[in-house]
């Protein structure tokens, strides 16, 4: 007999081998999740993308071995991550919203930790002449001219902020609203993109707009106005609430954002020379 | 036009100068979509053949359902693996939400029915030309399963290969359970979706034609693979 | 090959209804062992599905198939299924299907190959085989099965002289050997050949069983006259 083949059982090789790479490949991915200490921090999209994260998080991790994982969302969906136990410190921008989360028992307590503004942008040539230091007067001439302005519309506090300065110029939005307001439903980004596209005026962060690309015939039209004063504050999820919230690691972040070493870092960062962020942790606190 | 131009530029700029922040996330899009894909495989692939072989009530719907399921809004499938493993939700201990974990059980959920629809349609054509062959040789339909699959296997690499692109080229389902953290859970397309929401389209585009060329080379890779074994297996 | 009984085949009122065409009406048919019986009949008589439904891959509509004991069957097919991996894997699988271990299952596939000629070949890729040596590889393949019955569906209708004779020359070996050969061809040189006796299918019956040197001088149905002469239309 000439045959001298092995016998052959190809079906059971192959699989052992599919199986056996899947789960090697299975272990490569996860390690990521296992190594070290890290916290989440659930936060804006106007801290995470105007680059102020990745400035700061580097040293409060050289500071304390802590990595700070940052999910950036509205901060309405950032809150409640909090709620819902996924985050372990919320860091947000809309000071009703964030007592409210302290007062149902979420979170533990709330530190006041830095500030930046907003500012109204809109086409250079302004045809709504909205132009000025006066956010009322600026939107009630937007609204008066019926020009395009986009919206939010997300539940952020960029968004909660927007329509308190609507109710404060006296607008009526559920009666003024016509097709010359665009709720977008989507991130600063993203309506920062829309308003872009469409020559239209929207409320921003400072922190968002200055290293924005995408603008256009863009710029800011109304700034320095006290009441467009944006304050963030910071919160240890309550661990009476999630039992696995990290609470040691978590506090650690929390007391380095208003120590003075955190508040020398968000100061020191800077966009074309100029500062976005504004620390005013409350000393002692 | 101009922007086309300058992001092709980009792209290659990016990929000659081999930045460690973007080689870090073009390696965890490749890794954590290859192994959706296989475990989409393996879940698919077998499921679409036993409904191609297999004769049981309900196989009719099944089929239809398995052909709605292609059209699964990665959104949907993103926010059920969201509330699952929530802390809040049933799955909530295993605390992998926002880790590579839970993009792959996202992936996976939306890879395995493409898998299983494809492979069905191919098993099933693979069926038609075995089935006298290998009842006569006394072959079970559940014994057929394998067998099949391993002689359909150069088809259906490009049925698994379907499904990596579609976990790499996934979103929605990745933003959502991923939660886009920054050297954590930060793939092609979640940074893409990043660059645009900063304003930033020309990179955006740039890092989009690098997720192109990483899909291309590999869908390369598997064409030269399938070539040569066709040649070689008949 | 191991001795057994010989077994015997009874086909009584055989009936397939395929969409709305009767391919067997009725069809009464006894198969004794120790024969090599083809079976002839136009296009479309019901040769194929006469053979599918005795072997069991076509359940009938009416009547039943039954054997005397238990046997061991067999088919090979016009066009030869193979499997994609090497021609010994590809009887090895049928082996391995059929409940023989290692290192028999090895050992008798590699018999069935040397015994078909096609030994030198084992290791080679089963699809890139010519037509004929896949028709042989399938019969090396139901070879191994040590089958009763082995059923052969016009096993040589798509290959040359060559190849024709070379497959014919091992259907004999096999039937030799004790296998009950049941075939059909429309080669009537082949039947000639092959058949000890002939089945005459019309219309989905068997109007004749004649012994094969006796059928092509003097056929006893008028049908089996017509297509001799060439008037029943056939492939």
């Amino acid at each position: 007999m000439e045959v001298t083949l092995q016998p052959v059982r190809w079906n059971s090789r192959f699989a052992r081998m599919a199986a056996a790479t899947a789960a090697s490949m299975l272990l490569a991915a996860l390690p990521a999740a296992a190594q070290g200490t890290f916290i989440t921090v659930s936060s804006t999209t106007s801290t995470e993308q105007s680059g102020l994260f990745r400035h700061i998080l580097p040293e409060f991790t050289k500071a304390t071995g802590i990595e700070a994982r940052v999910v950036a969302l509205g901060t309405g969906q950032a809150l409640d991550m909090g709620r819902r136990g996924d985050a372990d410190v919320v860091f947000v921008h809309d000071q009703v919203a964030e007592e409210r989360f302290v007062a149902e028992g979420y979170g533990v307590k709330r530190f006041e930790v830095m500030y930046n503004d907003f500012v109204i942008v809109g086409p250079k040539a302004d045809p709504a002449k909205a132009r000025g230091k006066d956010v009322l007067a600026g939107l009630e001439a937007i609204a008066a001219a019926r020009a395009p302005f986009v919206s939010r519309a997300d539940k952020s506090g960029t968004h909660a902020a927007e329509l308190r300065y609507w109710k404060a110029a006296g607008i009526d939005l559920a009666r003024d609203k016509g097709p010359w307001y665009r709720e977008t439903g989507s991130g600063m980004g993203p309506t920062l993109n829309t308003a872009s596209a469409m020559n239209a005026y929207a409320l921003a962060d400072r922190g968002t707009w200055l290293p924005f690309r995408n603008r256009g015939d863009l710029e800011i039209v109304v700034e320095g106005d006290k009441r467009l004063f944006n304050q963030y504050g910071v919160m240890l999820v309550n661990p009476a609430r999630h039992a696995h919230v990290k609470k040691d690691a978590g506090q650690k972040f929390v007391d380095w954002v208003i120590s003075p070493a955190g508040q020398s870092a968000i100061a020191a960062y800077r966009i074309n020379d100029q500062q976005l962020f504004f620390p005013n942790a409350k000393a002692g606190s | 036009m101009l922007e086309i131009f300058a992001s092709l530029g980009l792209a290659l700029e990016l990929i000659g100068g081999a930045d460690p922040t973007l080689l870090g996330i073009v390696v965890l899009s490749i890794e954590l979509s290859l192994v959706a894909a296989v475990a989409g495989a393996a879940i698919g692939l077998p499921l679409g053949a036993l409904i191609a072989v297999g004769r049981f009530p309900g196989r009719r719907s099944l089929i239809v359902l398995l052909n709605a399921l292609l059209g699964l809004p990665s959104v949907v499938v993103g926010l059920v693996v969201y509330l699952l493993l929530s802390r809040a939700g049933p799955l909530g201990s295993l605390g992998i939400l926002f880790t590579p974990a839970a993009i792959v059980v996202a992936q996976t959920l939306l890879v395995a029915p493409i898998v299983a629809a494809l492979a069905r349609q191919t098993a099933e054509d693979a069926w038609k030309d075995y089935e006298e062959q290998l009842t006569s040789l006394g072959v079970s339909r559940l014994r057929a399963v394998p067998t099949i699959l391993w002689d359909a296997r150069f088809s259906l690499l490009t049925v698994v290969l379907a499904g990596f692109g579609r976990a790499a080229s996934e979103v929605g389902a990745v933003m959502i359970v991923g939660g886009n953290i920054d050297g954590v859970t930060r793939v092609m397309t979640t940074a893409i979706a990043l660059e645009t929401s900063k304003g930033d389209l020309p990179l955006a585009l740039a890092l989009g034609l690098v997720l192109i060329a990483v899909v291309l080379a590999v869908n390369a890779g598997a064409y030269a693979i399938r070539e040569w074994s066709a040649r070689h297996h008949g | 090959m191991a001795e057994r009984a010989p077994a015997t085949l009874h086909a009584r009122d055989l009936t397939v209804v395929l969409g709305n065409v009767r391919a067997l009406d009725g069809l009464d048919l006894t198969l004794e062992p120790g024969l090599r019986t083809v079976v002839l009949g136009a296009n479309g008589a019901g040769k194929s599905v006469l053979l599918r439904t005795l072997h069991g891959l076509i359940r009938p509509s009416w009547g039943k198939v039954t054997w005397s004991r238990p046997t061991r069957q067999a088919m090979v097919f016009q066009r030869p299924v193979m499997l994609r991996r090497s021609a010994l894997a590809n009887i090895t699988y049928a082996l391995a299907v059929n409940g023989v271990p290692e290192p028999e299952r090895t050992r008798r596939a590699a018999a069935a190959l040397t015994r078909v000629g096609l030994a030198a070949i084992a290791s080679r890729p089963a699809r890139v085989l010519s037509g004929g040596e896949q028709q042989r590889l399938a019969l090396a393949r139901a070879w191994a099965l040590e089958p009763d019955f082995l059923f052969l569906d016009e096993p040589t209708a798509s290959l040359d002289p060559g190849a024709t004779a070379e497959i014919e020359r091992v259907i004999a070996s096999i039937a030799s050997e004790g296998t009950r050969i049941v075939m059909t061809t429309h080669n009537l040189g082949q039947a000639r050949r092959l058949a000890d006796e002939i089945v005459f299918i019309h219309a989905g019956r068997a109007t004749e069983r004649t012994a094969a040197d006796r059928f092509f001088d003097q056929p006893a149905s008028k049908e089996a006259g017509l297509f001799l002469q060439g008037e029943l239309p056939w492939k």
